[in-house]
C-alpha cells in the first residue's frame, strides 16, 4: 500500500478522546515507537473554552495517523515531555496557543510571544547560570548581517558556552489567523509568504491538502512538476547555506562560487515561474509546465551547474582550514537528535534517517524514488556534507525525471474537469512535504459548510532550534556562527 | 596536501561573473511591471480584485498599486478580457507612495527624483543597515544577493553594514511585527543624522499580504517616511539596484 504524505480524517466518524485518555494514548504510541510528527491545539470560537487537541504520528508500517482529543482552557495534564522529550516544543506551543497546561514541563516558555504576550519580549524567563566567573553574552534580535531577527543569550565560562538560550517570536505576524480571512482558493500567494525561502514546500503542502479535501487530487504530471520545483528550491537554498558556511570561515572562493552557482539555479526557476523563489509556480491543480525549450533550458542549466558545483565542493572538502573549523564543532549525538525529535538535515546529519520523501513517498516518489542521505558525526562538517550530498541526489533525480520521455511536462496542467474547490465538511487534513530543512506540515480543518475552521502551520525549524542550542554546548562561543549557519533555520517559519 | 590545483580549477571555472552593465541587465522571465490594457472592463466584473491576495487592485479605472502588489500574477489569468500582463521591466520604484500606482492612463511608475543633496552626500558611498521586521526572508535573501559576485553593488560604494552607527540608511523589510517595534526603533535611534529609510518589498511599503494582521504595527513609518519605495515580493536585486542608482543619480 502506498504511504501517502497526505491523510484526511473525518471528524464526524469518531468521538474525540478526553484529555487524560488522549495523553495516555499518545504515551502508549510513543512508547511503542511511533514517531510524533506534531501535537497542537485549536481554540473554540469566541467565548468557548473547549480546545481541540490533535496529535499526528508516523509509523513504518502504516504511515500517517491522526489522534484527536478534547480539553478545556486551563486543563492540566502530566507533560509528555517528561517521558518523551520530542514532545517538548509542541507542548510549549500548545500551552502558549490554548492555555492547556502540560504539568511538570521542564522548559515551559513562550515559543513566539503571540496573542496577549506580544511585545512582552522582555519577560522571557532566561535560564541563569550562577558562579563567580560565569558571564552572559546577549546578541540580537538584530544581527550583524542581513538576516532575520532573533535573540541569542549565551551563558559562558570564559570562552566556553555552557548553554545557549534562543528567544524567538520577533517575526510573528499572525499567519495562522490570516489564513482564515481569505477564500482558500486564493490563499497560495499568502502561503508562499510564510517562509519565503521554502515557497514551493509550503505551497505544495497546502495545495495537496486543499486538493485532498476537495476530493479531486491533482494529476500525476502536476506532482512531477511540483517535485521538480521542490528539488530546485532545495538545491538553491542548500547552496545558499554552503555559501554562508564558506563566508563565516572567510573561505572566500566558496563565497564567490556558491553565490553565482545559486544564481544560475534560481534564475532558471524564474524563467519557468516568473520568480526566483518559484512564487506563482504552483496553484490549485495547476503547476506551470515546462515547454520542450524550457525543459532543455533547465536540464542544461543544471548540468552546467553540477560540473562546477562538484569542483567547488571538492575544494571545500579538501581544504584544511575548512576541516579545522567544521570537524568536531557543534556535535549533536544520534541519541540527542532522536530524543529531541530533530527533523530534516539536522536529524540526518546526526544519523537519524527521517525524510518524508522516503517515509511517505506517495505515488510520486514511489514511481520515481528519491534516495535519502545520512551522515553520523552530527557536527558542522556532517551538516555541510549532508547538504552537498543531497544536492547530488536532487540533481540525479531531476535528470532522471527531465530525461524521462514518457512524462509529458509541457501541459501547465489544467484543473481536472468538474474539479471544484468546495471542501468536504468536518474534515481534518494533514499534509507533509520534505522541504529544504525538513518536514513542512500543514493541517487544515473544515467547518460544517466546508469553510476553513483552522490552519496549523509547522515549520521544521520549530523542532530544530533546540538542536542548535544543544550543539553549541561546550563549544567556544566563536564557533556559534558556524553552528548556527550549519543548521540554517528559519525564524519566520518558527514565528509565523 | 596543498589545494593549489583545485583552487586554480575553481578560479578558472568561475570566470568573470559580474554583470558589467547593471542598467542594461534584463532578468529573463521575471514577472515585473504590469501592463494594463486601454479597453474598459466589463460592467460588474471583479475577477482580478477577487484573485488579488493583497488588495492591490482597484477598478473604474483598473489600476494596480505596486506598493501592495506581490507580483504573484494571479490576476493575469483571472481577467476574462486579458487586460493585465506583466513585463520584465525592473523600473518599479518611486520616491513617493502615490507614484506607485499603474493604470492604462499612467503606465509607468512616477520616475524617481534624483536628489542633488543625496547625490552630493551619498553618491559615492552609501552604507545601509538592514532591519527585517516580520518578513519571510525573501527580501533579506535578495538584499544579500545585491552584494554577491553577480550584482556586485559594492562597486558603487553601496554596501550593507553591521552597525547602525556606521549606517546612512535603514533598509526595512517586512510589515513590522509588533514584536519588532521596539528593536526597530532602537536601531533607528542609533543611526547618526543625516539618515534615510528605504522601504523594500510590498510588506515594508504597505504590509503586503500581512496588511490586515493585528500582529503588525506600522506606526514607525508614519513617523519616519521612506525616501524610497522599492516594490516586489520579494524585491528582485535589479529592482533594488535600479532604484538606488536612480535616487543617487548614478550612471543615469
Amino acid at each position: 500500500m502506498t504511504k501517502n504524505p497526505v491523510v484526511v480524517y473525518d471528524l464526524r466518524e469518531t468521538t474525540p478522546l478526553g484529555l487524560a485518555d488522549f495523553i495516555n494514548e499518545c504515551d502508549r504510541r510513543l512508547t511503542e515507537g511511533e514517531r510524533l510528527l506534531s501535537l497542537f491545539g485549536r481554540n473554540g470560537g469566541e467565548g468557548e473554552t473547549a480546545v481541540a487537541v490533535t496529535a499526528v504520528f508516523v509509523t513504518e508500517s502504516d504511515g500517517l495517523s491522526v489522534l484527536r482529543g478534547v480539553a478545556k482552557k486551563g486543563d492540566a495534564y502530566p507533560a509528555l515531555t517528561l517521558k518523551h522529550p520530542s514532545a517538548h516544543i509542541y507542548e510549549r506551543e500548545l500551552w502558549e496557543q490554548t492555555g492547556v497546561l502540560p504539568g511538570g514541563h521542564p522548559w515551559l516558555k513562550p515559543v513566539r510571544f503571540e496573542g496577549a504576550r506580544q511585545q512582552r519580549m522582555d519577560d522571557y524567563p532566561f535560564f541563569a547560570v550562577r558562579g563567580r566567573e560565569v558571564h552572559e553574552v546577549g546578541v540580537g534580535p538584530i544581527h550583524a548581517g542581513v538576516i532575520e531577527p532573533g535573540h541569542f543569550r549565551f551563558m559562558c565560562h570564559g570562552e566556553t558556552v555552557h548553554h545557549l538560550e534562543i528567544q524567538l517570536g520577533y517575526q510573528h505576524r499572525g499567519v495562522e489567523k490570516l489564513l482564515l480571512q481569505r477564500p482558500p482558493k486564493n490563499l497560495t500567494p499568502t502561503v508562499e509568504s510564510i517562509c519565503g525561502d521554502s515557497c514551493i514546500a509550503y505551497a505544495w503542502s497546502y495545495l495537496a491538502a486543499l486538493e485532498a479535501l476537495s476530493g479531486t487530487p491533482a494529476g500525476f504530471e502536476t506532482d512531477v512538476l511540483r517535485g521538480i520545483a521542490l528539488e530546485m528550491e532545495r538545491i538553491a537554498i542548500h547552496v545558499a547555506t554552503l555559501n554562508g558556511l564558506a563566508t563565516d570561515i572567510a573561505f572566500v572562493q566558496g563565497t564567490g562560487s556558491y553565490g553565482r552557482l545559486r544564481t544560475a539555479v534560481i534564475n532558471a526557476s524564474q524563467r519557468v515561474s516568473g520568480n526566483r523563489f518559484g512564487r506563482g509556480w504552483l496553484r490549485p491543480w495547476r503547476t506551470k509546465g515546462l515547454t520542450d525549450a524550457l525543459r532543455q533550458d533547465v536540464r542544461q542549466t543544471l548540468a552546467d551547474f553540477a560540473v562546477d558545483l562538484r569542483r567547488m565542493n571538492d575544494l571545500m572538502c579538501s581544504a584544511l582550514s575548512v576541516k579545522a573549523r567544521f570537524k568536531g564543532s557543534g556535535v549533536v549525538s544520534t541519541q540527542a537528535a532522536r530524543d529531541l525529535g530533530l527533523l530534516g538535515v539536522a536529524a540526518r546529519a546526526s544519523g537519524v534517517a527521517i525524510d518524508a520523501r522516503s517515509e511517505l513517498p506517495g505515488r510520486l516518489y514511489e514511481r520515481a524514488p528519491m534516495g535519502s542521505v545520512v551522515e553520523s558525526s552530527g557536527d558542522c562538517w556532517a551538516r555541510m556534507l549532508v547538504r552537498m550530498r543531497e544536492i547530488d541526489t536532487s540533481l540525479e533525480w531531476l535528470f532522471r525525471v527531465l530525461d524521462d520521455s514518457t512524462l509529458d511536462l509541457s501541459g501547465g496542467t489544467a484543473a481536472p474537469v468538474g474539479a471544484d474547490l468546495r471542501l468536504a465538511p468536518e474534515q481534518l487534513c494533514v499534509s507533509v512535504v520534505e522541504g529544504v530543512r525538513g518536514q513542512v506540515l500543514l493541517a487544515l480543518e473544515t467547518e460544517a459548510d466546508g469553510a476553513l475552521r483552522h490552519v496549523k502551520v509547522q515549520d521544521p525549524s520549530l523542532a530544530n532550534w533546540f538542536g542548535l542550542a544543544l550543539a553549541v554546548r561546550d563549544n567556544g562561543i566563536s564557533d556559534f556562527p558556524i553552528c548556527n549557519k550549519s543548521f540554517d533555520l528559519s525564524y519566520c517559519g518558527n514565528d509565523l | 596536501m596543498f589545494n593549489f590545483p583545485k583552487s586554480i580549477a575553481v578560479r578558472k571555472a568561475q570566470g568573470t561573473q559580474y554583470i558589467p552593465d547593471l542598467r542594461a541587465a534584463v532578468p529573463g522571465g521575471y514577472r515585473g511591471k504590469p501592463v494594463i490594457a486601454e479597453a474598459a472592463c466589463a460592467a460588474g466584473c471583479t475577477a482580478c480584485v477577487d484573485a488579488c491576495p493583497s488588495r492591490a487592485i482597484a477598478l473604474d479605472p483598473l489600476r494596480i498599486d505596486m506598493g501592495r502588489c506581490v507580483l504573484c500574477g494571479d490576476c493575469e489569468p483571472a481577467c476574462p478580457a486579458g487586460s493585465i500582463a506583466f513585463k520584465t521591466d525592473v523600473k518599479l520604484s518611486s520616491t513617493t507612495r502615490d507614484g506607485l500606482t499603474i493604470s492604462a492612463a499612467h503606465p509607468d511608475i512616477d520616475p524617481i527624483k534624483v536628489s542633488a543633496e543625496l547625490r552630493k552626500r551619498f553618491g559615492r558611498s552609501l552604507k545601509l543597515r538592514s532591519v527585517s521586521a516580520g518578513g519571510c526572508n525573501g527580501c533579506e535573501l535578495e538584499l544579500n544577493a545585491v552584494g554577491n559576485v553577480n550584482f556586485d553593488f559594492g562597486r558603487y560604494g553601496i554596501d550593507m553594514v553591521a552597525s547602525p552607527r556606521h549606517a546612512d540608511g535603514l533598509v526595512l523589510t517586512g510589515p513590522i511585527s509588533r514584536n519588532m517595534v521596539a528593536a526597530l526603533q532602537i536601531c533607528w535611534d542609533a543611526m547618526p543624522e543625516p539618515k534615510l529609510v528605504i522601504a523594500m518589498g510590498a510588506c515594508a511599503i504597505s504590509g503586503g499580504v500581512f496588511a490586515d494582521c493585528a500582529e503588525v504595527d506600522r506606526r514607525f513609518l508614519e513617523a519616519f517616511k521612506p525616501t524610497l519605495y522599492i516594490p516586489g515580493c520579494p524585491t528582485h536585486p535589479l529592482v533594488f539596484i535600479a532604484a538606488v542608482m536612480d535616487l543617487l543619480g548614478i550612471d543615469v
